[in-house]
């Protein structure tokens, strides 16, 4: 087994309903999905949100497109309008799930296709 | 034939430019979806203020740049800037039509979202400062067939927007529960604009041909409810597999049951096929019965923000900004503030220290962040104690950890005037002559 961070498998999108987090996470292939689908639990997701989200973690599978929804629920300091966070959108939340570190079988974290974006200053 | 969709719109505020291009490609249906759940609150506290706003006020944009092509029988369009008062933004494309020469336009305006007039049947709270019901598809189908060229509406659910025209010239039935969800599932795809062309795109982002050019999409749409999404091929960004499926499941909770008020549509029985050249098929959507009840959204007070920005420079940057901010808190407990709820929030990266800061150095092990902007936020129950700790933040000026410094002085945009100083000499005589010393007895 290997170690990797979700940004270096994945993709990911999120947005928000109410005082809801939405998060999606993409595979790049089916052995990644298979391997996140096992790893990336609502509960390991629960743990690592920690105080950023006060209720309860769902997961969802949409394996036609090798993706995992996960449902933040209290998760945004009450909504956007009412939220005292600067990020009210949780538009950072997807970002914050790709720090997760993952174990995966070999193959899938040699096959690992996410890249890093140059900085040019 | 299929039916061209051109996604206009995907919030109050978006780009203007992208929506040229979609009309030069050609769309029979341009449709703008402006309204997120925060843009009602914001719309809200419009018609507070003015009983004749409360709807997105750049739709006079949107339907001046459609003008031309409307009035040629091209194109038509389709919109939910009415927000909160879509009566008064019906009036007002009206009258931007009007202004720009047009006649003959027909603008019809859907009500009836407004659950307002229903509060007490629906035992909504009596400070709800807007209730709406997310209408479905209906009543725009309704207005195309009465040969409307320009439909404003309230709030309809995003995707019922662009399910409209192609119920409408598909001829599609009410419970074809497939079509329907394909319907739907293009509409969801279509109504955040850039974010299915690469806009947002979690991948390899800055390899977007043109990226400061992100095309908005386009659909095409068959009567079985195959479609193609696209884009104007000479605008930027891309279409693929991966920027689709990542706005397939934006936001819809549970991706086998994405309820809207026409259809519950299964994203996960889709298929999606990258066909190159910007090209994705969408085909074999399903979707069952629409749900029992409309969604509604209510909104009502919830107290008042206060808000201090402070930034601190190195050395000790953090604990400079959180001595700043115990200070602030402590301030508040010693006069006895109200304040239901903090937020507190640190972020920096070398906005002052130019070439003085080795970046390249940073990862080595003791690094310390160039600055720190701490970020402090309270919730009071009314404005005047929001208001109050504001005042007792100036003191950290001169009295609080060294290396204060600001944090910019525009937001959103909005302009600033700027003003040079120069300073010079005067003779002395010249201005003693005009000093006068005068004393008032009270």
């Amino acid at each position: 087994m290997a170690r990797i961070q979700l940004r270096d498998l994945c993709g990911v999108r999120c947005g928000d309903k109410g005082d809801i987090s939405d998060i999606s996470l993409f595979a790049d292939d089916l052995a990644a999905y298979e391997a996140v689908l096992s790893e990336v639990t609502p509960e390991r997701v629960k743990a690592h949100f920690g105080a950023l989200v006060a209720g309860p973690v769902e997961r969802y599978e949409a394996g036609n497109v090798l993706a995992l929804k996960f449902v933040l629920h209290q998760a945004l300091g009450g909504g956007a309008p009412r939220s005292l966070r600067s990020d009210n959108l949780g538009k950072t939340h997807g970002a914050s799930l790709l720090r997760l570190w993952i174990e995966v079988p070999e193959e899938v974290a040699s096959g690992a296709r996410r890249r890093h974006a140059p900085v040019s200053r | 034939m299929a039916v061209r969709l051109g996604g206009g719109q995907g919030f109050y505020g978006d780009g203007l430019a992208p929506v040229s291009d979609l009309l030069e490609a050609g769309v029979d249906y341009l449709v703008c979806e402006a309204l997120a759940e925060l843009t009602l609150a914001i719309l809200q506290k419009d018609r507070q203020r003015d009983e004749s706003l409360g709807y997105t006020r750049d739709l006079p944009l949107y339907l001046a740049a459609a003008l031309p092509h409307v009035l040629a029988g091209r194109t038509r369009l389709i919109t939910n800037a009415g927000g909160i008062n879509p009566i008064a933004a019906g009036r007002a494309a009206l009258s931007a039509a009007r202004s720009a020469g047009a006649t003959g336009l027909k603008v019809a305006t859907v009500v009836g979202d407004d659950l307002r007039p229903r509060a007490s049947d629906l035992a909504l709270p009596p400070d709800a400062l807007f209730a709406n019901a997310y209408l479905g598809a209906g009543p725009i189908v309704e207005a195309l067939r009465a040969g409307a060229d320009v439909v404003v509406t309230g709030r309809v659910a995003d995707a019922s927007l662009f399910l409209a025209p192609l119920v409408h010239e598909h001829g599609w039935e009410w419970d074809d529960w497939d079509r329907l969800a394909a319907g739907v599932t293009v509409g969801h795809l279509l109504e955040c604009s850039g974010q299915v062309t690469g806009g947002n795109y979690s991948g390899a982002w800055w390899e977007n041909p043109d990226p400061l050019r992100i095309a908005f999409p386009i659909a095409e749409v068959d009567e079985d409810g195959t479609a193609v999404i696209t884009k104007p091929e000479k605008a930027g960004g891309m279409v693929s597999f991966d920027t689709v499926r990542e706005q397939l499941l934006y936001e819809v909770h549970d991706p086998a049951r994405y309820l809207n008020p026409d259809v519950v549509a299964d994203f996960t029985s889709l298929t999606l096929t990258d066909l190159g050249e910007d090209r994705v098929r969408l085909s074999a959507a399903r979707g069952g019965p629409a749900p029992e009840t409309y969604k509604g959204l209510v909104c009502t007070p919830a107290g008042w923000a206060g808000e201090l920005r402070v930034a601190y420079c190195w050395p000790d940057a953090e604990a400079k900004a959180r001595a700043a901010v115990r200070y602030v808190r402590s301030r508040a407990e010693a006069t006895g503030l109200p304040v239901e709820e903090w937020c507190e929030e640190y972020f920096g990266v070398n906005a002052y220290g130019g070439p003085t800061v080795d970046l390249a150095a940073a990862d080595a092990s003791g690094w310390e962040p160039p600055e720190v902007i701490a970020r402090l936020a309270w919730r009071t129950a009314d404005p005047e104690s929001a208001g109050r700790l504001g005042r007792e933040v100036g003191v950290l000026g001169l009295s609080g950890p060294p290396g204060i410094s600001g944090t910019g002085r525009g937001r959103d945009g909005r302009p600033t005037q700027l003003l040079a100083v120069e300073p010079f000499t005067v003779e002395r005589a010249l201005v003693d002559a005009q000093v006068r010393v005068s004393v008032a007895e009270a």
